[in-house]
C-alpha cells in the first residue's frame, strides 16, 4: 500500500522523536530522571552539561544501546519497543570510540559497514574525499592518526541516508578545517529534514541549535 | 528520506555475508595470532610423553582422551578473542545497534571463529595422533569428532566470551564458567575415538555429538546476543 | 514502559518490593528456625542413633542422612537460583536478583557438603576418599557450575549488570544440567561396565527411609531459613541509604 504523502508543512510540524519522562539508573543509582523533549525534522539538539551529568548515557540510550528505567521514547509517533528495527535502520550513532577496525583500510571499513545501512548511497571515494582523506583510502587505518581515524567514522555520515544522527563528541581530534566541514555537513543534513543530536565541549559555529542542559543527579 | 513512512529493508543476508567476509579478512591479517592455538596444541602434545611416559603402548591408551583434552584447551584459549577486539574499538557496540537481528550477526562471528580455530585444529589432529601413537582405527573418528566437537565448543565458548568481554582480564573467568559446559562434548568426543580404537562403532557417539552441536547452535546465538547486551549495558 | 512481558497479578509485584519482602518475612523466621531445629535434630537422632544398622555397610552408611538431603538441595538450589534469575530478567525485579545472589553461595556450600560427606562415606566403605563414579562426578560439575555463577557475579563492578549476567549464565547452566548428568552417567557406564554402583544408597528398609525423609524436610526448612536470612541481609545492604532501613537501624540501636 503506497504511503499517503503528508503535506510538507505538516510533516515538519509533528515531532519525529519524543522522549516522555525518561529516567535512567545505573546500578540502582539514578543518572537522570524526568527528562522530556520533542524534536522535529530539521532540528538540531546539543546536549550539554558537566562531566558525569549523563550526556553519553542519554545518547547511548537514544541509540538503543541502553534501555530507560522508566518513561517512553517515541519515534514517528510509535513506541520504540514496537518499531525498534525500523528506528535502528534510520539512525546512525558515532560514539567516543571510532567504531572502525584498525587493520582494515578506510575503503574496506566503509565497505563492510554499508550493508548495515541498507539504503546507503554514494561511493566510498566521494565520502572519504569529502572528509579530507582522499589519497589515504587504501592505507590500513592503523597507520592513520587518531584524527584521521575519526574522519573515517565521519565519512559514514556522507553515505548513510539515516534521518537521525546521534554524535557523541564528534569534533574530538578534528582540526579546524574538519570542524567547519562537519558543521556544514550537519547543517545540510538538517536542512534536508534530518535530525542531529550531539554533545560537544566546543562552541558550535551554528545557529538555531536547541540546547538541553543536564545537571548531575542529586538525591533529594 | 523523501518517503518517510517506508521502512527500509534490512538486507539481513547481505549484512551476514559482509560480517563473515570482514571477520575472515581480519583473521587473515592476523595470521600470526591465528597460529597460536595451533602451536599450543602441538606443543602440549609433547608434554605428555615428557611428563608421563614415552612408551608407545601406554601412549596409545591415553591418546584419544589426551588429544581431545588438548583440543579443548586450545579452543578455550581462543574463545576470548571472539569479541574482545570488537569491544575495544567500538565496533561491537555498532553491531549491537544495527537493525539486523543480533543473534544472526553473532552466528556469523562464531562461524568465522570455528573456521579459523576449530577447523585447523581438526586438520592438524592426525599429526598429534601420530605423535601419541594413536592406533590407525582412531584417526577417522578423531577428525570427525573434532570437526563436530570444536564447532560445539566454539558455540558454547561464545556465551562465556560475551559474558566476560567487559571484564578486565576476563580470560581466566571465561575458562571457569565455560568448562563445565564443555564437559559433555569432551565425554562424547573422546569416547567416540576410544570406541573406534577398541573396535566398536563410534557412530552412536558421533550422532550424540551432532545433537550437542545442534542444541548449542539453537541455544548459543540467543544466549550470546543477550549476554552481549548485558555486557554493553553495564 | 510498554514491554511485552506476561501480565502478573498485583500481589506478584507487591512481593517484588524489597521492603515488603523484609517486613513480610520477619514473622516467618522464628517458625522456620523452630521447624528446622526440630526436624534436623529429630531426624539426626533418629537416623544416626536409632535406625537399624545396614547389613553390608554397618554404621558408616548413616552419613547418607546428611549426604542425600544436601545433594538433593544442591541440585534443587540451582533451579531456585536459575528461576530467580529468570524472573529477574523477565520482570526486571530487583528482589529476584537478590534472591539469586543469595541462593548461589548457599547452593555451593550444600554441594560441597555433599561432596565431603560422600568422601567420608567412601573411606570406610571402599577404602578411598575419592572415587570417580557418576554421582560424585556430577556433583563436582554442579559445584563448578555454582562457582562459575558466583565468580561471574563478583567480577562485575556494576551490581545490576552482575545480576543479569549471572542470571544468563544460570539459565544456560540449567539447560545443560540434564545433558551433563546424562553424559556423566553414560561415561561412567562406559568405563565401569560392572553393575555395582558405588554410591548407590542401599535398598532401603522403611525404618531407614523414614528418618531420611525427616532429614530432607529439615534440610528444606533450613535452606528456606538461610536463604531468607541472606536475602534480608542483601536487602539491608542494598537499601542502606533508604529511610526505612535507617529507621530500623536506629530503633535497633535504642
Amino acid at each position: 500500500m503506497a504511503p499517503t504523502a503528508m503535506p510538507e508543512p505538516l510533516l515538519r510540524a509533528s515531532p519525529i522523536l519524543e522522549c516522555c519522562d525518561i529516567a535512567f539508573e545505573r546500578d540502582f543509582v539514578p543518572i537522570f530522571s524526568g527528562l522530556s523533549f520533542a524534536l522535529r525534522r530539521g532540528e538540531m539538539l546539543q546536549v550539554s552539561g558537566a562531566n558525569g551529568a549523563g550526556k553519553t548515557t542519554l545518547l547511548r540510550m537514544l541509540a538503543t544501546s541502553l534501555t530507560p528505567s522508566t518513561g517512553q521514547i517515541l519515534w514517528r509517533g510509535e513506541c520504540l519497543e514496537r518499531c525498534r528495527a525500523a528506528y535502528r535502520s534510520d539512525l546512525i550513532y558515532l560514539g567516543h570510540q571510532a567504531g572502525i577496525k584498525a587493520e582494515l583500510t578506510p575503503r574496506e571499513n566503509l565497505h563492510w559497514l554499508l550493508p548495515f545501512h541498507p539504503n546507503a548511497s554514494g561511493s566510498a571515494e566521494e565520502a572519504l574525499s569529502a572528509v579530507g582523506l582522499s589519497g589515504l583510502e587504501d592505507s590500513p587505518c592503523v597507520t592513520l592518526s587518531a584524527g584521521q581515524q575519526r574522519r573515517v567514522a565521519l565519512a559514514r555520515l556522507h553515505l548513510s541516508t539515516a534521518t537521525l544522527w546521534i554524535l557523541d563528541e564528534p569534533f574530538t581530534a578534528i582540526d579546524r578545517d574538519g570542524v567547519s566541514r562537519l558543521e556544514q555537513l550537519m547543517r545540510a543534513h538538517t536542512s534536508r529534514g534530518g535530525v542531529v543530536i550531539l554533545t560537544t565541549h566546543q562552541p558550535l559555529g551554528l545557529d538555531g541549535v536547541r540546547l538541553l542542559e543536564m545537571e548531575p543527579y542529586v538525591c533529594a | 528520506m523523501s518517503a518517510p513512512d517506508v521502512v527500509p529493508t534490512l538486507a539481513t543476508g547481505r549484512a551476514f555475508r559482509a560480517l563473515l567476509a570482514r571477520d575472515l579478512t581480519l583473521a587473515f591479517r592476523h595470521r600470526g595470532e591465528m597460529a597460536n592455538p595451533l602451536i599450543f596444541f602441538v606443543m602440549v602434545a609433547t608434554l605428555i610423553p615428557l611428563g608421563v611416559t614415552p612408551e608407545s603402548r601406554q601412549l596409545a591408551v591415553l591418546a584419544p582422551g589426551v588429544i581431545w583434552v588438548m583440543a579443548l584447551l586450545a579452543s578455550l584459549l581462543s574463545a576470548e578473542s571472539l569479541f574482545l577486539a570488537d569491544y575495544r574499538d567500538g565496533t561491537l557496540e555498532q553491531l549491537v545497534l544495527s537493525p539486523q537481528p543480533l543473534w544472526l550477526m553473532v552466528l556469523a562471528k562464531i562461524t568465522v571463529h570455528w573456521l579459523v580455530t576449530g577447523l585447523p585444529l581438526t586438520l592438524l589432529s592426525p599429526l598429534l595422533g601420530i605423535m601419541l601413537s594413536l592406533p590407525a582405527a582412531g584417526f577417522g573418528p578423531l577428525m570427525v569428532s573434532l570437526a563436530l566437537g570444536t564447532a560445539a565448543l566454539s558455540m558454547i565458548g561464545a556465551i562465556g566470551a560475551a559474558l566476560t568481554v567487559a571484564i578486565s582480564r576476563g580470560g581466566l573467568l571465561l575458562s571457569l564458567i565455560v568448562m563445565p559446559l564443555y564437559m559433555p562434548v569432551l565425554i562424547f568426543g573422546a569416547s567416540a575415538v576410544q570406541l573406534a580404537v577398541d573396535g566398536m562403532s563410534p557412530a552412536g557417539n558421533l550422532a550424540v555429538l551432532g545433537a550437542l552441536l545442534a542444541f548449542s547452535c539453537l541455544l548459543s546465538p540467543f544466549a550470546t546476543a543477550g549476554a552481549l547486551r548485558v555486557s554493553l549495558h553495564g | 514502559m510498554a514491554r511485552t512481558r506476561p501480565i502478573m497479578p498485583a500481589w506478584f509485584h507487591r512481593l517484588g518490593s524489597p521492603k515488603g519482602f523484609y517486613s513480610m518475612t520477619t514473622p516467618w523466621l522464628p517458625w522456620l528456625a523452630a521447624a528446622s531445629l526440630v526436624l534436623l535434630i529429630g531426624g539426626a537422632v533418629w537416623g544416626l542413633g536409632f535406625a537399624p544398622a545396614d547389613a553390608k555397610q554397618g554404621n558408616s552408611f548413616r552419613i547418607i542422612y546428611i549426604h542425600v538431603p544436601s545433594a538433593f538441595l544442591a541440585l534443587a538450589g540451582y533451579y531456585v537460583m536459575a528461576v530467580a534469575g529468570a524472573i529477574g530478567l523477565i520482570w526486571r525485579m530487583k528482589l529476584s536478583f537478590m534472591a539469586m545472589k543469595a541462593a548461589a553461595p548457599l547452593g555451593a556450600a550444600l554441594t560441597l557438603i555433599s561432596l565431603v560427606t560422600g568422601a567420608l562415606w567412601g573411606k570406610p566403605t571402599w577404602g578411598t576418599y575419592w572415587v570417580w563414579d557418576a554421582r560424585i562426578t556430577s556433583m563436582l560439575v554442579l559445584f563448578f557450575l555454582y562457582l562459575g555463577v558466583i565468580a561471574l557475579h563478583y567480577a562485575y563492578t556494576n551490581g545490576e549488570a552482575a545480576g543479569k549476567a549471572a542470571a544468563v549464565l544460570a539459565l544456560v547452566g540449567t539447560a545443560n544440567i540434564p545433558i551433563i548428568y546424562k553424559s556423566v552417567d553414560w561415561w561412567y557406564t562406559l568405563h565401569q561396565p560392572a553393575t555395582i554402583k558405588l554410591t548407590e544408597a542401599p535398598s532401603m528398609h522403611p525404618s531407614m527411609f523414614q528418618p531420611l525423609l525427616v532429614m530432607i524436610a529439615g534440610f528444606y526448612c533450613l535452606y528456606a531459613l538461610v536463604l531468607i536470612l541472606n536475602i534480608r541481609a542483601e536487602i539491608l545492604h542494598r537499601e542502606r541509604s533508604s529511610h526505612w532501613v535507617v529507621e530500623l537501624a536506629r530503633r535497633g540501636r535504642s
